[in-house]
């Protein structure tokens, strides 16, 4: 009887024993090696093979237009593609809206060689057999930001206004799982099974909505930019898909960007 | 064609550093596209040479990865000696690209 | 390539011998030594050492295989190989659970160090088995690597 007493409080104190603490131990250390063999394979990732291929897409006069994209003004000059893309999403006077690296990237595309954006917005993700021309020149403008500092502007009312609707975005609750960004990201220590989710309302963790973006993916072997990554975060949240590269989405990365800002910009990554 | 591979080699003392990332789906012939599985398409081998004299040779399968990368290390080299690699896949296909050993930071 | 001859002359041109070893330790001869169909195509890592002629290894504390315990995608999963064996030719790695076991030889010549870095499926969780060829003999050994499934998108 005494016994039973015994395994019964037993049994209730583990039931209750403090959840975060047993992952912290068991967790936490999956993680690191996840996180060590990563950087392992970042010395050397396939990325740079897009990376590549972004570069000489940039560099050869192409589409209806024949020219090459080397007049394309990141909001540095044209031409100038050396840390440009640490300093978006940014204020475009000819345009006279806020537009992250690929939405600019698609602008050029349309204006200076003369695609169309139809054309261009029809499967502007990567597959297996295909990578879209806008995901490898992203990839090739991105990785010439590696290592400065993310200082996105904050200066043009439009780029004030988009932070705030970035922010207002982020926290909108809707769809069939009353979800929002902020139910996985707005909260401290969640996780989807290994993988830890950081809370992009606080500064230190911001940056992971950045770091490693445009990245190599694991699954599948295909490459990635911030706009699939975001656009597959709404259809986890079984929201309609926002329109690619819309201002929609630059106004979203303004937001998370904005938080992370003053934090170093690492460059290509590797994801799962 | 086939996108060009990239080559990264360094040299430490006398020991080169070779890194090579290549281009290729890497096919299994399990995956499925469409309802219809996709065929087998994969390299079979690759030859790395120092100089025009072959040091690094391997025969694979295709469960090495989409996009292959490998990394292997080379005594006796030195900062402008040339490495060379080829790889061929079993569609005959195949590709050739060199580059120059850089000095160790 | 000298370190074959050796190994052919020391089996006292025993054409038998010699064709028992199937070409294995004529690598890296790459010339002569063609794609294995056979071993590629075996169905277990035991029927692929033997057609390669590497069935007798013997096991050895002198390999490194440096890989993680758990990988994070079983798409692709790094794998560092050191062999510690003096006179080490070719290093040959079979993914034991994989419906084709046999992934590949690495062979080392002019001063080449036995060292290999390469990214591998991995079907399930899986021992990855190494045989490293050094002076004529196949030593052994092998590291457990379990595969998670699911996640999202990083």
């Amino acid at each position: 009887m005494r016994q039973a007493l015994m395994l019964a409080v037993a049994a209730a104190v583990a039931a209750v024993a403090p959840w975060p603490q047993a992952m912290a131990q068991t967790e936490d250390p999956v993680a690191a090696d996840f996180d060590k063999f990563r950087a392992i394979m970042e010395e050397a990732n396939p990325a740079e093979l897009f990376e590549a291929k972004g570069e000489q897409l940039w560099r050869t006069p192409r589409g209806p237009k024949n020219a090459s994209l080397e007049q394309c003004d990141l909001g540095l000059g044209p031409g100038v593609v050396k840390g440009a893309y640490a300093q978006m999403p940014r204020y475009f006077a000819d345009v006279d809206r806020v537009m992250d690296a690929e939405a600019r990237i698609v602008h050029c595309m349309i204006t200076l060689q003369g695609f169309k954006r139809e054309d261009l917005a029809k499967k502007p993700f990567s597959s297996a057999t295909k990578t879209p021309d806008p995901v490898s020149i992203t990839t090739y403008v991105a990785a010439q930001s590696a290592g400065m500092k993310l200082a996105p502007q904050q200066t043009h009312p439009k780029e004030k206004a988009a932070y705030e609707i970035g922010k207002e975005i982020f926290f909108y609750r809707a769809g069939a799982y009353d979800f929002s960004c902020a139910s996985c990201h707005g909260v401290d220590g969640q996780r989807i099974r290994t993988q830890p989710l950081p809370n992009f309302t606080r500064p230190e963790q911001a940056i992971r909505a950045i770091q490693g973006w445009p990245g190599y993916r694991m699954t599948g072997g295909v490459m990635h930019t911030l706009q699939w990554r975001l656009n597959d975060c709404f259809r986890q949240q079984r929201f309609p898909e926002p329109d690619y590269a819309s201002e929609m989405m630059s106004a979203l990365l303004t937001y998370l960007t904005v938080n992370a800002q003053g934090q170093e910009y690492k460059g290509l990554g590797i994801k799962r | 064609m086939a996108d060009p591979m990239k080559i990264r080699a360094t040299v430490q003392g006398d020991v080169a550093d070779v890194r090579v990332l290549m281009a290729h789906p890497m096919e299994t012939g399990q995956r499925k596209q469409g309802g219809k599985p996709v065929p087998l398409h994969f390299i079979q081998t690759i030859t790395a040479q120092l100089n025009g004299k072959t040091v690094f040779s391997a025969d694979i399968s295709q469960a090495i990865s989409r996009n292959p990368v490998f990394a292997f290390k080379v005594k006796g080299a030195k900062a402008g000696d040339k490495i060379t690699v080829t790889w061929k896949d079993n569609k005959g296909e195949s590709r050739t690209d060199e580059t120059t050993i850089r000095g160790g930071s | 390539m000298q370190q074959s001859r050796r190994s052919v002359v020391r089996a006292g041109g025993a054409l038998a011998l010699f064709a028992a070893l199937g070409g294995a330790l004529l690598r890296p001869g790459r010339a002569l030594a063609a794609w294995n169909k056979s071993a590629f195509e075996a169905k277990s890592a035991v029927d692929a050492m033997r057609a390669l002629g590497m069935a007798n290894a013997e096991e050895s504390k002198d390999i490194e295989i440096r890989a993680p315990d758990i990988a994070e995608n079983g798409a692709v999963v790094p794998i560092d190989i050191t062999s510690n064996i003096p006179g080490t030719t070719s290093i040959s790695v079979f993914l034991e659970k994989n419906p084709f076991p046999y992934t590949g030889t690495f062979d080392f010549a002019a001063g080449a160090m036995p060292f290999v870095h390469l990214r591998a499926k991995l079907g399930e969780s899986t021992p990855v088995r190494v045989v490293v060829a050094a002076v004529g003999k196949f030593y052994t050994t092998a590291k457990e690597v379990k595969v998670t499934i699911g996640g999202c998108g990083g």
